[in-house]
C-alpha cells in the first residue's frame, strides 16, 4: 500500500434495472476502476453521461446513490478499507474526512434551514469545533471564496442567493470541517458562464489555500483541465486514459480522449444577405402581474434558410423572445413580421399556416414527448394535423422522415424511454420537420446532451438547413455551439440586443463590456487558462 | 405590506366568507325538514288556535329571510337564541357541553398527535422493516373499525373483564381534576385510536415524500444518523402535509365526537345535539351546527396559517 490519502482498486459497481415489462435485473455500472490521489492533488474525472463519474466519486465515501451497491474492489481513505467500515465507521468518515459538493447547491440545501446551521452542521456533529469557532471558520471561508457580506450571508435561507453564490456556500460548507478530501460533483454545470469562471477561480484558490485534495467530476474537459493535477477519462463504467492533464489535454494516446480534446469540429462558413422571413421590430414585453419589462426594444432580422443564434445568461430575455415570436406572450410594444405578412400577436389569432411555419424544437427532448406515445405516433401527429395524411402515406413519410434524422428502419414502433438522449432530441427535429415549416426555433437544444452526440445533433442540423431551406432562431448560452452554426447573432444582456451582427462582426474586436465578459469567459481547452482569464481582468480592472 | 401578512388577511376573510355561507345552509337545512316547530311542542291534542298563537310567539309565521337576519345578527352578538323545549338559553348551556367536549378533544390531542408523530418517524426510519410493518397494520386496523365498535370492545376488556376504568364518562361540575382524567380514560383511548391511523401514515407518507430530496442526501453524506436526518432535516420540509391532516384531525375531534359520546354517556355537545334533534328543537340544532362549522373552519384556518408560516420562501422573501 502507498501513502495514498484515497486509493480505489478494482472497483465494481452494481445496480438493479427494471426495464419494463421484463423481470429485473442486475447490471454493471462500472468495473476495474483504480486509481489514486495523493495529499493536496486534484484528480479530475471526465466522461459522459453515465461513464459512472458521479457513481465513482461517491464510491470514496462508500455511498450508493438510488439502488446502487459497490459489489468489488477496495477503497482506502487515509488507510483504512472503508468498503468494511460498517454504519457507524462511515458517519465517521463522512462530513469528516471526506466531504462532498453536489452539482445542484439549490436542491442540495435544506429549503427549511438557514445556510449557516447547515454549513456547521457536519462540524458540530462530528465535535470537531465550538458554535463560536465555526461559525468563525464559515465566515473566514465565505469571505475566502469572495462571497458577498460574509458576515451575514450565513442567516440567509437557500432561496435568498443566486444560484452561484450557493454553489460557493456548499463549498465552505464541504471545506468547513477541514476534511482530507472533497469531492465536487460537476460544480459548475448548472451555471452561467460568466459566474462559472468566478466559482471556478474561487474553488481553484480555496484548494490551494487548504492544502485539501480533491476529485474533481465534470463533463468538460475545458474546465477540469483548469483545476486538475491528474485526469482519468471514463466511458461505460471503464477507464480509457489515465494520466497528468499536461497529457491528457495535449498529448491523449486514446482515440476517445482525441475525440473528446478535439470536439466541435464543425466548420461553418457564414451565409450573407437574404431576404429575412422573420422581421422582429422593437419588441417590448412583461410577463402578466408583473412591472418589469423582460424584453426591451428589441430588434433582430433572421434570413431565409440562416442562422440567427441569440446568445446570453439565464435571466437575459431570450427564451422570453422565442415566447414572443411564438405567440405564448403577446408583447406590450412591436411587431413580428413573417414571410412578408404581419404575425397577429396572440398564437391563438394566427392562422394554421401560421402556426404551421413556425416550430419548435426544446431543451428537455424528454418532456417534449408523450412518454405514452410511439415515435411514429408523435411524429404522425403533425402529418395528420397540417396535411391530413392517413394511413399508409402517413407511414410512409414518417419513415422518410426518420431517414433524413438519420435513424433508419425499426425505430418507428419505439417509445421514448427506449431511446437515448441524443436519439429523443433527433426525434423532437423529426417532428418539427414534419410541419414543412419556413423556420425552427431551437431553445438550448443541446445543452442537455454530452458533448459528441450535441456535435451530431449540430450537424444534422446544419445537413437538414441545406435540404429543406429552413430558417433556425438559434437560442443558447454555449458560445462553441454558436461559433459552429451561426450566421448572425444577437448577445442579449437584461432583456437588450447589446450586439447584433453577422457572425464574423459581432465574435471580431472591438468588443462592448458585455460580449468581452461573455467570450473572455468561455473555458479553454489549455492549461493556466483560468489563471491568465483572471490575472487579464485584475489587470484591466486596475487600468480602469 | 409583507406577503404574509397579505396571505394571512386572505385567508381569514376567506373563513369568515365561508361562515357565512355554512350559516346560510344551517339555516336552510333546518327550514326544509319535516314537521312543525309548534306542533311538536304542544302535541297532538293541541288547538288550531293555541298553535297559531304558539307560531306568533315564536316568529315562525315571518318570511325566512327575516327570520334568517335575525337569528345571523343575534348570533353575531352571541345570543344564540333560547331552547323551544325547555325556555333555557342555549349559549349558557352549551357553553358548559362545549367547555367538556373540548375537555375531552384537548387530552386525547395530547396524546394522539405526538404520538403520530413519533410512530411516523419510526416508521420512516425503519421503513419497510418489521417496525414499520407492525405500525402501519395496527394504525390501519384501528382506523378500519368503526368508533363504536372500538368504543364496545375497549368497555367489554377494560371495564368488564379487567375493571380498570369505568364505562361511564359520567363528568359534572366540581368534580376534582384527576378524577375527571380518570373518567374519561376510556373515550380518550377510543378518540386517541380512531385519529392515530390516519394522522401517523399522513406524517410517514409526508416524510417519505421528502426522503427522495437531495438535501437529504447532502445530510447523509454529512455523516449524520438516520433519525437525525428524519427529525432535523425531513421533518420541517413536510410539516404543512401533517399540519393539515392535523388540524382535520383536532376538527373531528371536536365536531365527529358524536358517536363516542353517546357511547360513554359523555354529557358534551354530541350528546346535546343528538338530544334536541330528536325533539325537534331548532334553535338548538341551529346552534350546534354553526358552533361545529365555526370550530372546523377555524381549525382549517390555523392549518392553512402555520403552512404558510412553515414555508420560509414566504416568510422571507428575496
Amino acid at each position: 500500500m502507498s501513502d495514498a490519502l484515497l486509493e480505489v482498486k478494482g472497483l465494481k459497481i452494481e445496480a438493479t434495472a427494471y426495464p419494463p415489462g421484463e423481470p429485473p435485473r442486475d447490471i454493471t455500472i462500472v468495473e476495474g476502476v483504480s486509481f489514486a490521489v495523493e495529499k493536496g492533488k486534484v484528480l479530475g474525472l471526465i466522461g459522459e453521461s453515465g461513464a459512472g463519474k458521479s457513481t465513482i466519486g461517491l464510491s470514496a465515501m462508500a455511498y450508493g446513490r438510488g439502488g446502487v451497491r459497490i459489489t468489488g474492489g477496495e477503497v482506502f481513505v487515509n488507510g483504512r478499507d472503508i468498503l468494511k467500515a460498517g454504519p457507524a465507521g462511515l458517519r465517521a468518515l463522512r462530513g469528516r474526512e471526506v466531504t462532498y459538493v453536489a452539482q445542484s447547491a439549490a436542491a442540495a440545501f435544506n429549503p427549511a434551514k438557514k445556510l449557516m446551521e447547515q454549513v456547521i452542521e457536519t462540524t458540530l456533529h462530528h465535535g470537531l469545533m465550538t458554535r463560536a469557532e465555526a461559525e468563525e471558520r464559515a465566515v473566514s471561508l465565505f469571505t475566502q471564496l469572495g462571497l458577498p457580506n460574509p458576515e451575514t450571508i450565513g442567516n440567509r435561507y437557500p432561496h435568498q442567493v443566486s444560484g452561484g453564490q450557493l454553489q460557493r456556500v456548499m463549498t465552505a460548507m464541504a471545506l468547513c470541517p477541514k476534511p482530507d478530501l472533497v469531492i465536487f460533483d460537476e460544480p459548475t454545470t448548472a451555471l452561467d458562464v460568466t459566474t462559472q469562471i468566478e466559482v471556478l477561480a474561487a474553488i481553484k484558490r480555496a484548494i490551494v489555500e487548504t492544502g485539501v485534495a480533491a476529485l474533481y467530476i465534470t463533463h468538460d474537459l475545458a474546465v477540469v483541465a483548469q483545476i486538475a493535477d491528474h485526469i482519468l477519462v471514463l466511458r461505460g463504467g471503464h477507464m480509457v486514459e489515465y494520466g497528468t492533464t499536461d497529457h491528457i489535454i495535449n498529448a491523449p494516446s486514446e482515440a476517445y480522449t482525441q475525440a473528446l480534446v478535439s470536439v466541435r469540429s464543425i466548420t461553418h462558413k457564414e451565409k450573407t444577405g437574404g431576404t429575412p422571413v422573420l422581421s422582429v421590430k422593437g419588441i417590448t414585453a412583461r410577463y402578466r402581474g408583473t412591472k418589469f419589462d423582460v424584453l426591451k426594444d428589441v430588434t433582430v432580422d433572421l434570413p431565409e434558410a440562416q442562422t440567427l443564434a441569440i446568445v446570453g445568461e439565464s435571466g437575459s430575455g431570450k427564451s422570453t423572445l422565442a415566447r414572443v415570436i411564438t405567440g405564448l406572450l403577446p408583447p406590450s410594444k412591436g411587431e413580428i413580421t413573417f414571410a412578408g405578412r404581419s404575425l397577429p400577436a396572440d398564437f391563438e389569432q394566427r392562422s394554421r399556416d401560421d402556426l404551421r411555419e413556425v416550430q419548435m424544437i426544446y431543451q428537455m427532448a424528454d418532456v417534449a414527448m408523450n412518454p405514452r406515445q410511439t415515435v411514429g405516433t408523435i411524429i404522425g401527429r403533425p402529418l395528420e394535423f397540417y396535411f391530413g395524411l392517413r394511413g399508409e402515406a402517413k407511414r410512409k413519410r414518417i419513415q422518410e422522415l426518420l431517414d433524413e434524422i438519420e435513424m433508419g428502419e425499426g425505430f418507428i414502433d419505439r417509445y421514448p424511454a427506449e431511446l437515448s438522449g441524443g436519439q429523443k432530441q433527433r426525434v423532437c427535429i423529426a417532428r418539427a420537420l414534419a410541419a414543412k415549416p419556413r423556420m425552427i426555433i431551437c431553445d438550448e437544444v443541446t445543452s442537455a446532451l454530452d458533448p459528441l452526440v450535441a456535435d451530431g445533433i449540430l450537424k444534422l442540423l446544419l445537413n437538414l438547413q441545406k435540404i429543406e431551406n429552413v430558417a433556425y432562431l438559434f437560442i443558447t448560452h454555449d458560445l462553441a455551439t454558436v461559433r459552429a452554426i451561426a450566421d448572425s447573432i444577437a448577445v442579449m444582456y437584461q432583456g437588450r440586443v447589446v450586439r447584433y451582427g453577422s457572425k464574423t462582426d459581432v465574435l471580431s474586436p472591438p468588443f462592448d463590456d458585455y460580449t468581452d465578459l461573455l467570450l473572455s469567459s468561455v473555458p479553454e481547452m489549455e492549461l493556466g487558462w483560468l489563471e491568465r482569464t483572471i490575472a487579464n481582468r485584475k489587470m484591466e480592472a486596475a487600468g480602469n | 405590506m409583507h406577503p404574509v401578512i397579505k396571505l394571512l388577511a386572505q385567508r381569514i376573510a376567506l373563513g369568515l366568507l365561508l361562515l357565512f355561507a355554512a350559516s346560510v345552509l344551517i339555516f336552510i337545512g333546518t327550514q326544509i325538514l319535516p314537521g312543525d316547530v309548534a306542533q311538536s311542542i304542544l302535541g297532538q291534542g293541541a288547538t288550531p288556535e293555541t298553535l297559531a298563537n304558539l307560531r306568533a310567539e315564536l316568529g315562525l309565521n315571518d318570511p325566512p329571510l327575516t327570520r334568517y337576519l335575525n337569528w345571523l345578527f343575534a348570533a353575531m352578538q352571541g345570543d344564540l337564541g333560547t331552547a323551544l323545549t325547555n325556555g333555557q338559553d342555549i349559549a349558557t348551556s352549551m357553553g358548559k357541553r362545549l367547555g367538556n367536549t373540548l375537555f375531552l378533544a384537548f387530552w386525547a390531542a395530547v396524546v394522539a398527535v405526538p404520538t403520530a408523530i413519533i410512530l411516523g418517524l419510526i416508521a420512516v426510519r425503519y421503513q419497510g422493516r418489521w417496525p414499520d410493518r407492525v405500525i402501519s397494520s395496527i394504525t390501519l386496523a384501528t382506523v378500519s373499525v368503526p368508533e363504536f365498535l372500538l368504543g364496545y370492545i375497549a368497555i367489554f376488556f377494560l371495564s368488564v373483564q379487567f375493571r380498570v376504568l369505568p364505562s361511564l364518562a359520567t363528568v359534572y361540575d366540581g368534580m376534582p381534576f384527576w378524577d375527571k382524567l380518570y373518567t374519561i380514560a376510556l373515550p380518550v383511548i377510543v378518540l386517541v385510536l380512531v385519529v392515530l391511523g390516519h394522522m401517523m401514515r399522513m406524517t410517514r407518507a409526508a416524510i417519505l415524500n421528502v426522503m427522495q430530496s437531495p438535501y437529504v442526501e447532502t445530510a447523509e453524506l454529512k455523516g449524520l444518523r438516520k433519525f437525525t436526518i428524519i427529525a432535523r432535516h425531513a421533518l420541517p420540509n413536510a410539516i404543512a402535509p401533517v399540519v393539515n391532516v392535523v388540524m382535520l384531525n383536532l376538527a373531528y375531534l371536536v365536531v365527529g365526537v358524536v358517536v363516542v359520546e353517546v357511547v360513554f354517556v359523555y354529557p358534551g355537545m354530541g350528546q346535546y345535539l343528538v338530544d334536541h334533534v330528536a325533539k325537534r328543537d331548532v334553535p338548538v340544532v341551529q346552534a350546534c351546527g354553526l358552533v361545529f362549522a365555526a370550530v372546523y373552519i377555524g381549525l382549517n384556518l390555523v392549518a392553512d396559517v402555520v403552512s404558510i408560516l412553515a414555508n420560509p420562501r414566504l416568510r422571507h422573501p428575496k
